[in-house]
């Protein structure tokens, strides 16, 4: 971006901190390490117990946009890899094969134990029994199961509760060699509840008109602290503190959003976006929506990590049963019924003028029902949506012309929509 | 290369009949003559006992193979997306499947999943149910959360039966499916002693009629049906022991299965229409029956990719191929498979060690074409033949 915020400097110099600290674990081995997925992370729970989290989806999102993914999915492919499946999968699987080099140039260290949070992915279960074949270290599994009636049940928590008391913790303690701390835990969840409320503050400005945040391209670089290795932190608190202050101040000289190209001019559409993006093209992606003078107000991607806008808090008062909530919670846990009514939410309250669906064809998690998704949005909220295919982190499968093509129609029917309903 | 001996059977043309019959014809007869009501289910696991125990008929689903031209099936998924949802959502619009009283959707991966959200969606006078089974196996775990699953299941199926599943009556229908489970496994044994007698196109089509079929019936054909081929002069030929694996859930084409014997196959062990061999013994018929079916699935159930088992991971192939006395492996998967596609490599990785010769290929349930995988079966079988230890 041309225009550094001082949240996106913070962010930047957190990031660096972290990579550094795990090239220090990789080569120094001064403190353990635990490999964990973006849904359902327990980073509170890891930090109590110092160890550092590594999350492999994090790695594959940033080879990504540094242009590396394309080698590394083909070199897992040579060795056996399905062209068929997950791509963040084989990019992690490459990288590994190719010395583990993570996206920063530093080296990785191996994990000394992988938290294997199955949350709303299949994948993942598979994901980490490949990198324990690979690393042959201790693993543990933490089992959330889908809010398939729409609603988590009371015997759902229990079972999360009892796994982590009885699975998840003793092997952090095994791994870090230290107790568990219930007040230290409490601490750490009292520091994500702050960060939360200012991070719910920054998504929720996108109701005012312009908007003074994209809720999908900048929102990834919201979701960074919160949905990754800081909540818990006092470094998350801050950022999201600073975060908000420079939203406010956006929002009182009725500024747009911030894009690589600088401020956006003029907002002439606003859209809700469900689907991950493409990263490794992410900026000309973004350009396709920013030259059209489209906004993005709302997303379900930046509610993977947790959903937060919908009122959910972590509670250092119960800190066990608030990470399974929080668990339970997580977007893609969500059955399709649940999906469609909170995008539908989304559309309405945040007064967008359709809806984008971008499909990636990594992730059957969120595209297998898109297509049924995308009748149902429209026949409940009457705006149209838009239907396009990319892919995460595999370079072939995001065609440019095809995408602008397709937008730049989608961008013309909402003009043509508009015109025809002011006559 | 060699052919399959195939001689016409009363029994498997009833089966094909079955197979071919996407209307479900058997269990609407079956509703209107008793009015006792349907519940379908998809790959791989659903406790069928709960279903029987509540007095519904369970009717298991594994897509439309290559039986029904996909027209509105394909409006709702992506190319990359596999076939059977495609099918599944075609029967259900096109009205193939008005004679269930709901569905359920085992837990197996993504698709399937959401599948069960879409049909909340799509046909909402309907249950549609998440059967979501725990990957925690401590029975003080995993264990208390299924037994409270069960029990909820209970209660939706009696929801539609309108009987309440008794104790007693759980237990009667383990103890039938217990029954069942044993003439499964001597079918299975017989076609591995005998592939010759038992083709495995004639055992695949049997176990599919399982599925529709009410259960007592089920148990008596496959009594008919091993009787039967002691009888049949059928010679064995100079044929490939094989294990197949990777299908437990969209299944290939029954010519394509016919292919593969065709190619100088003999299929001993297979993961198709796994459900009925599931829990691999007897399940006890005293005592708590929710707590019983817990057990069986958390101590007795098989490996299979969408179970979290990564300390056993080829174990039971391994197993399977040694009891089979098999001489290799096909890893047969369906196109965008995320549970088997995903764990072939390992299970790859873990054959080569094992000095276990394997092939793989890919295919669709609706796939038209056999003949490259029938080249390269073939192939395989001839090298196996020439070249290996068994």
């Amino acid at each position: 971006m041309t225009q550094k915020d001082q949240s996106m400097e913070i962010q930047k110099e957190m990031i660096a901190k972290h990579f550094t600290e795990l090239g220090k674990a990789a080569t120094e081995k001064h403190k353990k390490v635990v490999y964990t997925f973006v849904p359902g992370n327990l980073t509170e729970l890891i930090l109590s117990f110092d160890l550092l989290p590594v999350l492999p989806e994090i790695n594959a999102l940033q080879n990504g946009m540094r242009k590396r993914s394309g080698g590394y999915i083909t070199d897992a492919e040579k060795s056996g890899h399905s062209e068929d499946v997950c791509t963040y999968v084989k990019c992690d699987v490459g990288m590994m094969k190719g010395g583990n080099v993570g996206p920063t140039g530093e080296p990785l260290p191996k994990p000394d134990l992988l938290l294997l949070s199955y949350t709303g992915c299949f994948v993942f279960m598979k994901w980490f029994e490949i990198l324990q074949q690979e690393y042959n270290c201790p693993v543990v599994m933490l089992h959330i199961p889908y809010q398939s009636d729409g609603a988590p049940t009371a015997n759902m928590q229990a079972y999360i509760v009892n796994q982590l008391r009885e699975k998840v913790i003793p092997a952090l303690e095994t791994c870090s060699g230290k107790k568990f701390n219930p007040a230290r835990l409490s601490e750490l969840l009292a520091l994500s509840a702050r960060a939360e409320e200012d991070f719910v503050w920054v998504l929720e400005s996108a109701k005012h008109k312009p908007s003074p945040i994209d809720a999908y391209f900048g929102g990834v670089y919201y979701i960074g602290p919160i949905f990754t290795f800081f909540r818990g932190t006092e470094e998350a608190v801050e950022y999201y503190r600073v975060l908000r202050k420079e939203v406010e101040e956006r929002l009182a000289q009725q500024l747009g959003p911030v894009t690589p190209d600088g401020t956006m001019p003029k907002e002439k559409f606003r859209l809700v976006v469900e689907g991950p993006p493409n990263w490794t093209s992410f900026r000309e992606f973004w350009k396709m929506f920013y030259d059209e003078g489209a906004v993005v107000v709302a997303s379900s991607y930046t509610k993977v990590g947790g959903i937060y806008d919908q009122g959910f808090r972590h509670d250092p008062e119960k800190p066990l049963e608030t990470l399974a909530d929080y668990c339970l919670g997580c977007y893609t846990n969500l059955n399709l019924p649940s999906r469609v009514e909170l995008l539908e939410k989304y559309i309405k309250e945040y007064d967008a003028d359709g809806f984008v669906i971008n499909s990636v064809k990594s992730c059957n998690s969120f595209s297998a029902g898109q297509l049924l998704i995308l009748r149902e949005l429209e026949k409940r909220t009457g705006r149209a949506g838009g239907f396009i295919e990319s892919d995460l982190v595999d370079p072939r499968y995001f065609s440019a012309s095809n995408l602008k093509n397709r937008l730049e129609s989608y961008f013309q029917m909402l003009e043509q929509k508009r015109e025809k309903a002011a006559l | 290369m060699s052919t399959v001996q195939t001689m016409s059977h009363p029994i498997i043309e009833r089966c094909e009949q079955l197979y071919e019959d996407l209307s479900l014809n058997y269990v609407r007869d079956q509703t209107n003559a008793t009015g006792r009501k349907a519940f379908g289910f998809m790959p791989v696991y659903f406790p069928r006992e709960i279903v029987y125990a509540s007095g519904l008929l369970p009717v298991g689903l594994m897509g439309a193979g290559d039986l029904l031209e996909i027209i509105k099936g394909d409006a709702y998924f992506q190319s990359y997306i596999c076939h059977i949802p495609r099918s599944t959502v075609e029967m259900g619009l096109s009205g193939h499947l008005d004679c269930l009283s709901g569905m359920a959707f085992p837990a197996i991966c993504d698709v399937i999943r959401n599948l069960s959200g879409m049909w909340k969606i799509m046909f909402p006078q309907k249950e549609s149910i998440y059967f979501d089974v725990p990957q925690n196996f401590d029975p003080q775990i995993g264990g208390h959360y299924l037994v409270e699953e069960l029990k909820q299941l209970a209660v939706r199926m009696s929801k539609i039966s309108g009987k309440p599943v008794t104790h007693e009556a759980l237990h009667a229908a383990i103890a039938l499916y217990n029954t069942h489970r044993e003439w499964v496994m001597k079918c299975y044994a017989q076609r591995s002693k005998k592939p010759w007698e038992v083709p495995t196109s004639e055992l695949y089509l049997l176990m599919r009629a399982g599925l529709i079929l009410d259960v007592q019936e089920h148990i008596e054909m496959m009594k008919a049906y091993l009787e039967s081929v002691a009888d049949l002069d059928r010679k064995p030929m100079d044929n490939a022991r094989v294990v197949l694996t990777g299908s437990f859930c969209e299944q290939p084409p029954i010519g394509l299965i016919r292919s593969l014997e065709r190619a100088g196959c003999y299929i001993v062990d297979d993961d198709w229409v796994l459900i009925h061999r599931w829990i691999k013994q007897a399940i006890p018929t005293q005592g708590d029956p929710f707590q019983n079916l817990a057990d069986a699935y958390l101590k007795h159930s098989m490996d299979a990719p969408f179970k979290y088992q990564p300390e056993r991971k080829g174990h039971q192939l391994k197993q399977c191929f040694i009891e089979n006395r098999a001489a290799g492996v096909l890893f047969c998967a369906p196109s965008f498979c995320d549970p088997a596609l995903l764990d072939r490599p390992m299970i790859q990785k873990f054959m080569e060690a094992e000095g276990i010769p394997y092939t793989s290929f890919k295919y669709a349930e609706n796939t038209g074409q056999y003949q490259v995988i029938k080249e390269q079966a073939g192939t395989f079988s001839d090298s196996l033949k020439l070249w290996g230890e068994a």
